[in-house]
């Protein structure tokens, strides 16, 4: 990749070139600082494999003799648990507390002495975490799934990019649903209740203990439209496995563009309400 | 038990000098002060009672999702791997009190890394107590009571509405077969935990054999397949903990073909785990350096 760092003049002195400048150089730091852990990442990439399996081999059973099931046969199915556990960690889904801890402890106040929005600076460095896992926790779970078993490549030429695209919205979406969570600590300081909240929600609701078409058509429909879970992982897998035909596919992103943009304004929002009332004890 | 004089004796604390000379009287202080160790808990986790309460939903809510998830598979299919839904339900109920209440009484032994990464495990080691029961009582989880009864409740339920033709024994293996799985789980909670003393970073490692052997056991093995089924199933032993016992209470014959006396020896498998649980602790314990920090 390219040699330039945030320090380098930039050539022209537009503000869109700096930001972009500043956020690319704060998302390859986000990358250094979670390449750090190792050893944890061959532990998730373990434990997502076993979890692969296990799903596997039920949602194949939930396809029984017919092998297809809810519009996905075999191949899909193989393709949409091995990718999911994957996706898992790319958008890393739980446990994720950093801002609240921050707020908790009033660290918060340094992020507000910076001359990046907060939402943009911990959104870069969820970028480059999201860029870090792509590499070490994406790749092991497909490589798997591609030598194990019998998974579904896509046909249509449009499908790879378009699938790339949709991760990229599932990060932002996710980073959005994070933020809001961790950002009850403004107002409650102690966010377990809402962060229980998140985690039991996000993983059902996403398509990660069934995918969604297992469930009447018009509940899927609800929660697609209603609430941003199935933009997590549901929608990101379904592009990859072509359940759609291509102008639903394309109108799947697009939903998923329209959550990222309420997702990121909602937060901006709730951060300004909050400095409005955020007291820093101590000096 | 100590003798009864010595129950009533003035001293509950534990003797400073750790090795007391007479055994008689070390036992009221040991008890004294692992009672004194889970009453801090309970006082300290009632006291933020509106936390305590979400902790208690939160807590519920995953087990409730992991039986929402097999309605839901059964909304699309007649039956898992040759078993209808009453039948699964009933594999089902073992494994989730099983898993539950093993969860409850040792589960909390899965923060052990930390505790050998921040160098609190020193403090444990250096106090005249053993250090299991006192790693499982510093933070008894009260909040996951609350699991234990609703898995309780789907055992019962599932038991009572599947058909079940009574007989003597099977009413002493449907009491058996849980309390034998919470030993079972109990000790791959315990030997999973040692890992943390060889590999300090070994982070969420563990979940794979102790979440994935609970959702593992939540289904009938007959829905694997190939090396993971005999890896999972009889490797690690896990078929014993609610496929087996289920087989024998709804007295079906095994698909895979193991005798039918197999479901009712299966509660003995816990007897194994836990010895094997004992030794790599043991083993664990000599092997621990400290991280020095």
């Amino acid at each position: 990749m390219g040699s330039v760092t945030a320090t380098v003049a930039p050539p022209t002195n537009s503000n869109v070139t700096r930001s972009i400048r500043t956020f690319g150089a704060i998302a390859r730091s986000g990358f250094r600082r979670y390449a750090t852990y190792r050893q944890a990442a061959v532990a998730g990439v373990v434990t997502n494999t076993v979890f692969g399996f296990l799903r596997y081999y039920i949602f194949l059973a939930a396809a029984g003799a017919a092998g297809r099931v809810a519009g996905y046969d075999r191949e899909q199915l193989a393709t949409f648990v091995w990718v999911g556990q994957g996706l898992l960690a790319v958008i890393a889904i739980w446990g994720w507390t950093e801002l609240a801890d921050r707020i908790r402890t009033g660290e918060i106040a340094a992020d507000l002495l910076r001359p990046v929005h907060p939402v943009t600076s911990y959104l870069a460095t969820d970028v480059g975490r999201a860029g870090y896992a792509a590499l070490s926790r994406l790749v092991p779970p497909v490589l798997i799934g591609l030598f194990l078993f019998d998974v579904y490549l896509p046909h249509r030429g449009a499908t790879l990019p378009l699938f790339v695209l949709s991760v990229v919205l599932a990060v932002v979406i996710c980073f959005g649903c994070r933020y809001l969570v961790n950002a009850t600590a403004y107002w409650l300081q102690d966010v377990r209740g809402p962060l229980i909240l998140w985690t039991l929600c996000s993983g059902v609701l996403a398509g990660l203990y069934f995918p969604l078409g297992f469930l009447p058509g018009w509940l899927e429909a609800l929660l697609r439209y209603g609430t941003p879970f199935p933009s997590l992982l549901q929608i990101p897998l379904d592009v990859l496995v072509e359940r759609q035909p291509a102008p639903v596919q394309l109108g799947l992103v697009g939903v998923q563009a329209g959550w990222a943009v309420v997702l990121l304004a909602l937060c901006r929002l709730v951060q300004r309400r909050a400095e409005l009332r955020l007291v820093v004890q101590g000096g | 038990m100590a003798e009864p004089g010595t129950l009533t004796g003035p001293t509950r604390v534990v003797p400073p000098s750790g090795g007391g000379p007479e055994p008689a009287g070390r036992t009221p202080g040991v008890l004294g002060a692992y009672r004194a160790l889970l009453g801090a808990q309970a006082r300290s986790q009632a006291a933020y009672r509106a936390s305590f309460l979400v902790d208690l939903f939160g807590n519920v809510g995953a087990t409730v999702f992991d039986v929402v998830t097999v309605l839901v598979l059964f909304g699309v299919t007649r039956e898992l791997g040759g078993f209808t839904l009453h039948e699964t339900l009933v594999i089902v109920g073992l494994s989730s009190f099983a898993f539950a209440a093993a969860d409850l009484l040792v589960g909390n032994i899965e923060r052990l890394p930390r505790y050998v990464r921040t160098g609190l495990f020193d403090a444990v080691l250096v106090r005249p107590l053993a250090a299991l029961p006192q790693l499982l009582l510093m933070d008894l989880p009260l909040r996951k009571v609350s699991r234990v009864v609703f898995g309780l409740g789907v055992l019962v339920a599932s038991v009572g509405s599947a058909g079940i033709h009574w007989t003597a024994g099977r009413v002493a293996l449907v009491v058996v077969a849980p309390l034998a799985g919470l030993v079972f789980f109990g000790s791959v909670f315990v030997t999973t935990a040692t890992v943390s003393f060889y590999w300090i970073d070994s982070g969420e490692l563990a979940n794979s054999v102790t979440y994935g052997g609970r959702d593992f056991t939540s289904y009938p093995v007959t829905v694997y397949g190939g090396w993971f089924r005999a890896l999972f199933a009889y490797g690690l032993g896990f078929a014993f903990v609610s496929y087996h016992p289920a087989l024998a209470l709804l007295g079906r014959a095994d698909p895979l073909g193991l005798p039918g006396w197999v479901g009712w020896v299966a509660p003995g498998v816990a007897l194994v785990a836990a010895a094997i649980a004992a030794l790599a602790w043991r083993v664990g314990i000599r092997h621990y350096r400290s991280t020095g920090s």
